[in-house]
Protein backbone atom coordinates (compact mmCIF):
# COMPACT_ATOMS: atom_id res chain seq x y z
CA UNK A 1 0.00 0.00 0.00
CA UNK A 2 0.86 3.95 -0.34
CA UNK A 3 1.57 6.17 2.32
CA UNK A 4 2.28 9.74 2.28
CA UNK A 5 3.84 11.72 4.37
CA UNK A 6 3.93 14.79 4.75
CA UNK A 7 6.49 17.15 6.39
CA UNK A 8 6.85 21.14 7.63
CA UNK A 9 8.88 23.11 9.16
CA UNK A 10 12.42 22.25 9.55
CA UNK A 11 11.92 18.24 8.47
CA UNK A 12 10.61 19.94 5.52
CA UNK A 13 13.99 22.29 4.75
CA UNK A 14 15.90 19.34 5.95
CA UNK A 15 14.69 16.84 3.77
CA UNK A 16 14.11 19.27 1.12
CA UNK A 17 10.31 18.07 0.05
CA UNK A 18 7.18 18.58 2.07
CA UNK A 19 6.15 14.79 0.89
CA UNK A 20 7.58 11.50 0.82
CA UNK A 21 5.30 8.46 -0.77
CA UNK A 22 6.44 5.14 1.30
CA UNK A 23 5.42 1.67 0.17
CA UNK A 24 4.86 -0.48 2.90
CA UNK A 25 2.88 -3.90 3.64
CA UNK A 26 -0.70 -3.90 4.30
CA UNK A 27 -2.05 -2.99 8.03
CA UNK A 28 2.12 -1.13 8.60
CA UNK A 29 1.90 0.92 11.20
CA UNK A 30 2.78 4.47 12.01
CA UNK A 31 6.26 3.37 13.69
CA UNK A 32 6.92 0.94 10.78
CA UNK A 33 6.18 4.31 8.19
CA UNK A 34 8.42 6.46 10.52
CA UNK A 35 11.27 3.31 10.46
CA UNK A 36 10.98 3.85 6.29
CA UNK A 37 11.44 6.98 6.37
CA UNK A 38 14.02 7.35 9.03
CA UNK A 39 16.02 4.74 5.98
CA UNK A 40 15.02 7.03 2.86
CA UNK A 41 15.80 10.26 4.25
CA UNK A 42 18.91 9.79 6.98
CA UNK A 43 19.04 12.93 7.20
CA UNK A 44 15.82 13.34 9.32
CA UNK A 45 16.50 11.02 11.58
CA UNK A 46 18.13 13.67 14.99
CA UNK A 47 14.20 15.31 14.42
CA UNK A 48 11.85 12.03 14.54
CA UNK A 49 11.62 11.28 18.22
CA UNK A 50 10.40 14.98 18.75
CA UNK A 51 7.65 14.64 16.24
CA UNK A 52 3.88 14.14 17.16
CA UNK A 53 2.14 12.04 14.45
CA UNK A 54 -1.62 13.19 13.15
CA UNK A 55 -3.84 11.05 10.41
CA UNK A 56 -7.26 12.82 9.52
CA UNK A 57 -6.25 15.94 11.54
CA UNK A 58 -6.17 14.07 14.45
CA UNK A 59 -2.84 13.19 16.88
CA UNK A 60 -2.32 9.44 16.65
CA UNK A 61 -0.08 7.23 18.20
CA UNK A 62 3.02 5.09 16.27
CA UNK A 63 1.27 1.83 17.14
CA UNK A 64 -1.78 3.20 14.80
CA UNK A 65 -2.60 0.75 12.19
CA UNK A 66 -2.67 2.71 8.30
CA UNK A 67 -4.57 2.13 5.21
CA UNK A 68 -3.90 2.43 1.60
CA UNK A 69 -3.59 5.79 0.22
CA UNK A 70 -3.12 7.31 4.02
CA UNK A 71 -1.58 10.86 5.14
CA UNK A 72 0.93 10.69 7.63
CA UNK A 73 1.55 14.15 8.75
CA UNK A 74 4.58 15.00 10.99
CA UNK A 75 4.55 17.49 13.15
CA UNK A 76 7.21 19.10 14.91
CA UNK A 77 7.18 20.94 18.23
CA UNK A 78 5.44 23.68 17.76
CA UNK A 79 6.08 27.47 18.04
CA UNK A 80 7.17 28.62 21.66
CA UNK A 81 5.26 25.92 23.32
CA UNK A 82 6.16 23.10 25.52
CA UNK A 83 7.04 21.63 22.09
CA UNK A 84 7.33 18.22 22.63
CA UNK A 85 5.23 14.84 22.91
CA UNK A 86 4.96 13.47 26.56
CA UNK A 87 8.33 11.31 27.16
CA UNK A 88 6.70 7.95 27.37
CA UNK A 89 5.38 8.88 23.59
CA UNK A 90 8.40 9.48 22.73
CA UNK A 91 10.37 6.59 24.38
CA UNK A 92 7.84 4.11 22.87
CA UNK A 93 8.66 6.11 19.48
CA UNK A 94 12.66 6.00 19.57
CA UNK A 95 11.88 2.09 20.81
CA UNK A 96 9.84 1.18 17.43
CA UNK A 97 12.54 2.58 15.64
CA UNK B 1 -16.83 30.84 18.30
CA UNK B 2 -14.82 32.65 15.03
CA UNK B 3 -11.86 30.56 14.20
CA UNK B 4 -9.28 31.26 11.76
CA UNK B 5 -5.68 30.92 10.07
CA UNK B 6 -5.09 34.07 7.43
CA UNK B 7 -1.84 35.71 6.25
CA UNK B 8 -3.89 39.59 6.32
CA UNK B 9 -2.85 41.88 9.57
CA UNK B 10 -5.52 40.59 12.52
CA UNK B 11 -7.48 43.54 13.91
CA UNK B 12 -7.62 43.40 17.95
CA UNK B 13 -10.85 45.57 17.91
CA UNK B 14 -12.42 44.11 15.55
CA UNK B 15 -11.86 40.42 17.14
CA UNK B 16 -13.46 42.24 20.46
CA UNK B 17 -15.97 43.90 19.27
CA UNK B 18 -16.95 40.62 17.49
CA UNK B 19 -17.31 38.54 20.84
CA UNK B 20 -19.23 41.26 22.92
CA UNK B 21 -22.66 40.38 23.88
CA UNK B 22 -24.98 42.67 26.11
CA UNK B 23 -24.92 40.28 28.79
CA UNK B 24 -21.06 40.66 29.33
CA UNK B 25 -19.38 42.25 31.46
CA UNK B 26 -16.18 41.43 30.32
CA UNK B 27 -13.95 41.22 27.24
CA UNK B 28 -10.46 39.68 27.55
CA UNK B 29 -7.84 39.65 24.95
CA UNK B 30 -4.65 38.59 24.14
CA UNK B 31 -1.86 39.77 21.80
CA UNK B 32 0.34 38.26 21.07
CA UNK B 33 3.27 39.84 18.86
CA UNK B 34 6.92 39.38 16.94
CA UNK B 35 9.39 40.61 19.67
CA UNK B 36 12.49 41.61 18.20
CA UNK B 37 14.94 39.52 20.66
CA UNK B 38 15.42 35.95 21.40
CA UNK B 39 18.06 34.50 23.93
CA UNK B 40 20.39 37.50 23.72
CA UNK B 41 20.53 37.88 19.90
CA UNK B 42 18.43 40.40 17.82
CA UNK B 43 14.91 39.27 15.65
CA UNK B 44 14.73 40.80 12.38
CA UNK B 45 11.18 39.14 11.36
CA UNK B 46 9.39 36.18 11.69
CA UNK B 47 8.18 33.51 9.03
CA UNK B 48 4.88 31.28 10.34
CA UNK B 49 4.17 28.38 9.06
CA UNK B 50 1.27 25.69 9.26
CA UNK B 51 -1.05 22.64 8.85
CA UNK B 52 -3.63 24.73 8.37
CA UNK B 53 -6.15 22.93 8.13
CA UNK B 54 -5.80 20.78 11.46
CA UNK B 55 -4.47 24.03 12.75
CA UNK B 56 -7.95 25.12 12.24
CA UNK B 57 -9.53 22.29 13.21
CA UNK B 58 -7.77 22.24 16.81
CA UNK B 59 -8.15 25.86 17.49
CA UNK B 60 -11.94 24.79 16.81
CA UNK B 61 -11.83 22.10 19.83
CA UNK B 62 -9.51 24.12 22.07
CA UNK B 63 -12.50 27.39 21.49
CA UNK B 64 -15.42 24.59 22.57
CA UNK B 65 -12.88 23.30 25.42
CA UNK B 66 -12.86 26.72 26.66
CA UNK B 67 -16.34 26.96 26.99
CA UNK B 68 -16.90 23.84 28.30
CA UNK B 69 -14.94 24.58 30.90
CA UNK B 70 -15.47 28.56 31.98
CA UNK B 71 -18.36 30.46 32.34
CA UNK B 72 -17.77 32.33 29.27
CA UNK B 73 -19.81 33.62 26.32
CA UNK B 74 -18.55 33.93 22.55
CA UNK B 75 -14.50 33.29 21.61
CA UNK B 76 -12.32 34.09 18.75
CA UNK B 77 -8.92 32.72 18.09
CA UNK B 78 -7.02 33.46 15.05
CA UNK B 79 -3.47 32.68 14.07
CA UNK B 80 -1.46 34.83 11.19
CA UNK B 81 0.61 32.68 8.84
CA UNK B 82 3.21 34.42 6.86
CA UNK B 83 6.01 37.11 6.97
CA UNK B 84 5.37 39.15 9.92
CA UNK B 85 7.73 41.99 11.47
CA UNK B 86 8.33 43.15 14.92
CA UNK B 87 5.54 44.22 16.62
CA UNK B 88 2.86 42.91 14.64
CA UNK B 89 0.46 40.67 16.12
CA UNK B 90 0.63 36.92 15.21
CA UNK B 91 -2.21 35.53 17.69
CA UNK B 92 -5.27 36.92 18.96
CA UNK B 93 -7.49 35.51 21.52
CA UNK B 94 -10.38 37.12 22.84
CA UNK B 95 -13.13 35.61 25.17
CA UNK B 96 -16.58 37.63 26.37
CA UNK B 97 -17.89 36.50 29.44
CA UNK B 98 -20.48 38.00 32.51
CA UNK B 99 -17.73 38.26 34.80
CA UNK B 100 -14.21 38.97 34.18
CA UNK B 101 -12.44 36.20 36.39
CA UNK B 102 -13.95 33.59 34.14
CA UNK B 103 -12.55 35.68 31.14
CA UNK B 104 -9.20 35.75 32.45
CA UNK B 105 -8.61 32.64 33.33
CA UNK B 106 -10.12 31.36 30.29
CA UNK B 107 -8.05 33.53 27.55
CA UNK B 108 -4.80 32.57 29.83
CA UNK B 109 -5.94 28.71 29.60
CA UNK B 110 -7.03 28.78 25.38
CA UNK B 111 -3.14 30.12 24.60
CA UNK B 112 -1.99 27.94 26.59
CA UNK B 113 -3.58 24.91 24.84
CA UNK B 114 -2.73 26.88 21.39
CA UNK B 115 1.05 26.53 22.05
CA UNK B 116 0.37 22.62 22.95
CA UNK B 117 -1.89 21.61 20.14
CA UNK B 118 -1.63 24.00 17.20
CA UNK B 119 0.52 22.85 14.27
CA UNK B 120 1.98 26.25 13.68
CA UNK B 121 5.72 26.92 13.41
CA UNK B 122 7.90 30.07 13.81
CA UNK B 123 10.83 30.38 12.06
CA UNK B 124 12.94 33.45 13.32
CA UNK B 125 15.28 35.71 11.06
CA UNK B 126 18.27 37.33 13.10
CA UNK B 127 19.95 40.33 12.25
CA UNK B 128 23.20 38.96 11.60
CA UNK B 129 21.47 36.99 8.73
CA UNK B 130 21.25 33.45 10.47
CA UNK B 131 17.58 31.65 11.02
CA UNK B 132 16.13 28.56 12.85
CA UNK B 133 13.26 27.16 13.49
CA UNK B 134 12.14 28.15 17.00
CA UNK B 135 11.79 24.90 19.46
CA UNK B 136 13.04 22.31 16.57
CA UNK B 137 17.02 21.52 17.43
Amino acid sequence: MQIHVKLFALLREAAGTDSITLDLPEGASVAQALAHVQQQHPVLAPYLENVRLALRMDFVDAEVSLSDGDELHLIPPVSGGIGCLSKSLRNRLVCKL
Amino acid sequence: MFIKITTEPLSVQALNDLVKRASDGAVVTFDGIVRDNFDGRSVRALEYEAYAEMAEKKMAEIGTEVQRKFEVGEIAIVHRLGHLEIGESSIVIAVAAPHRHAAFEACAYAMDRVKEDVPVWKKEFFADGDAHWVNQN
